[in-house]
């Protein structure tokens, strides 16, 4: 059952509390708003308000969307241990995985693309802020699985970034997106 | 920010589109009690209403919700609430209470995992049969499910509609994939039903009589219209009845309201129908899954189609009773144990195979989930 041509499956999971929901409806916007094109995000989390799972799906097109959740994601950003349990089997033959290499220590076989990048180390140590590394996190998935150009998810991050914390989250976004090219063209596995 | 002029495209969750779509259709009072995942309903009505003149209430609990409602409805203001299970289940007796002394409203249950407090994050579609015959007693009601976030638009409009056209109360049975998903979707400028105003005299007028439609006409309060309304059963007049002749004409005409207008109240979108050999009949969030696993038995050289069913009560058994001519099997995915398939069964007859799909526990089917069957019918 493979996806058509033209349809890109996103999942973001970790735990709840990490923002990931929030960065699948920014990614969504930008796709939607931004480039104007079919998009469907949808979500599962638990009744608590922080931890336990939470995932997102985003699904974009090129025409209308029948199924709007992700069977087989392209590309999969995973900010948990137990994310990288239940979903990494899920991936595309093929697929991108990024991971938060403080958190996660995936075994991923020779024919997934992972890559691993310090997002919420980056967060709190570089930008002082551990909590945009959703963001550095997003910033970093689009830049390796080009769900959206920079421009759309700079414009979307920074329209539903708090008051007064729109160029935290647009540096964030940036240093996700430097982070990830860097570190496939200085060597990681591509 | 709700353009009427042309067609406009955004992107919004369908709880959002519920809130846009039940203002578009004029409604102007709303009373509940926030419960996942039905609460950014509230949230949205919380801020919008106040902006058109309405009124929103956060009420104690969802019984005062629904007989806010119906006061509000028979103060001569279109009304809604929302919910899901747990307050469902406690709006029941008022909804048959609006059924009898047949006052618009409209009921969104989005439905989640139950019974009892369950599984509140999680989707399901146990809320079916209770959706028709959760309170007691012979009673109308048409329900509509929405697959999607256009869906949700366009069907809460219809619910609103529905309600003042036919004087009911009209459920919109959502579930928690299509409550929080978000899609691109056109909203389209909404025809709007508004309530009639009675004709005659007020000194002639009589709440409970129906003209041939079925239908009596409601007088809004403050024009001279004189009243009474009881959940006791009632004459023309509205005032109490043990007649047996009044009470048995006053229970046929309740349901021949629903029969004499099925036709255009019955929504619902065929997929790939024509040629089909095999179908599915789906409804809610599990349709679209199914539209995918047609599609892709149609790639594999099997003809298949889709029944997505938008209004599921009344059941549209006259549709299923002819494509139960048509195919050999009617395949029926749903989110509960198996609750519509019994009516499609009662439809087909024995005319074709009809074969339940059920899943449980909280998690939306996969397309290859309903394709494993499909492909063996």
């Amino acid at each position: 059952m493979a996806a058509h041509d033209g349809r890109l499956e996103i999942r973001l999971a970790g735990n709840g509390g990490q923002g990931l929901v929030l960065a699948g409806i920014i990614l969504a916007e930008a796709a939607g708003l931004f480039e104007g094109r079919p998009v469907a995000q949808t979500q599962v989390y638990g009744p608590e308000s922080r931890g336990g799972a939470s995932r997102t799906d985003i699904i974009i097109d090129r025409v209308a969307i029948d199924y709007p959740k992700a069977t087989a994601p392209d590309a999969l950003l995973v900010m948990s241990e137990d994310a990288w349990k239940r979903f990494g089997g899920s991936l595309r033959r093929g697929g991108l995985v990024v991971y938060d290499a403080g958190l996660v220590h995936p075994q991923t076989g020779a024919e997934t693309r992972a890559v691993g990048l310090p997002l919420t180390a980056v967060a709190r140590d570089t930008l002082g802020r551990a909590i945009v590394a959703n963001v550095v996190g997003l910033g970093a998935l689009v830049a390796l699985a080009r769900a959206v150009s920079r421009e759309a998810l700079e414009a979307a991050v920074r329209r539903r970034a708090p008051q007064g914390s729109e160029e935290l989250n647009a540096r964030a976004l940036a240093a996700g997106w430097d982070l990830a090219l860097e570190a496939t063209h200085a060597g990681a596995r591509p | 920010m709700l353009s009427k002029a042309s067609t406009e495209r955004r992107l919004l969750q369908g709880n959002e589109a519920c809130a846009l779509a039940a203002l578009a259709a004029g409604c102007r009072f709303y009373a509940g009690y926030p419960i996942t995942p039905s609460s950014e309903i509230a949230e949205h009505m919380a801020r919008r209403l106040p902006e058109t003149g309405g009124v929103f209430v956060q009420m104690e609990d969802e019984i005062a919700s629904i007989c806010a409602c119906i006061g509000a409805s028979l103060g001569g203001v279109k009304a809604m609430t929302a919910t899901s299970g747990p307050g469902f289940s406690l709006m029941q007796e008022n909804l048959g209470y609006a059924a009898l002394c047949e006052v618009p409203v409209v009921i969104v249950d989005v439905q989640r995992v139950g019974p009892s407090t369950g599984m509140p994050t999680l989707p399901a579609q146990g809320d079916v049969m209770q959706a028709r015959w959760g309170t007691h007693g012979d009673h109308p009601v048409v329900v509509l499910a929405p697959a999607g976030v256009a869906d949700t638009y366009r069907l809460t409009v219809a619910a609103f509609n529905i309600s003042e056209r036919l004087r009911l109360p009209v459920v919109l049975l959502s579930d928690e994939v299509v409550a929080h998903m978000r899609e691109m979707v056109e909203i389209e400028p909404s025809e709007v039903v508004d309530r009639a105003a009675p004709g005659e005299d007020p000194a002639t007028y009589r709440p409970f009589r129906a003209g041939p439609d079925g239908v009596p006409v409601l007088a809004a309060p403050g024009r001279g219209y004189r009243f009474h309304v009881t959940g006791l059963y009632h004459g023309e007049d509205g005032f109490v009845t043990n007649d047996p002749k009044e009470a048995e004409r006053l229970i046929h005409r309740l349901a021949r309201k629903v029969a004499l207008h099925q036709d255009w109240l019955t929504l619902a979108e065929e997929h790939h129908l024509d040629d089909a050999r095999v179908a599915v009949f789906a409804y809610g969030s599990p349709a679209r899954a199914a539209l995918r696993a047609v599609r892709d038995a149609r790639a594999a050289g099997l003809p298949a189609g889709l029944f997505k069913a938008e209004t599921i009560w009344p059941f549209p058994a006259e549709r299923i009773s002819q494509l139960a001519r048509q195919v050999r099997a009617i395949l029926v995915p749903e989110m509960n144990l198996g609750q519509l398939v019994g009516e499609v069964e009662r439809a087909a007859a024995g005319r074709c195979r009809v074969v339940p799909l059920a899943k449980v526990g909280g998690e939306l089917y996969t397309p290859g989930e309903i394709s494993a069957v499909l492909k063996d019918l």
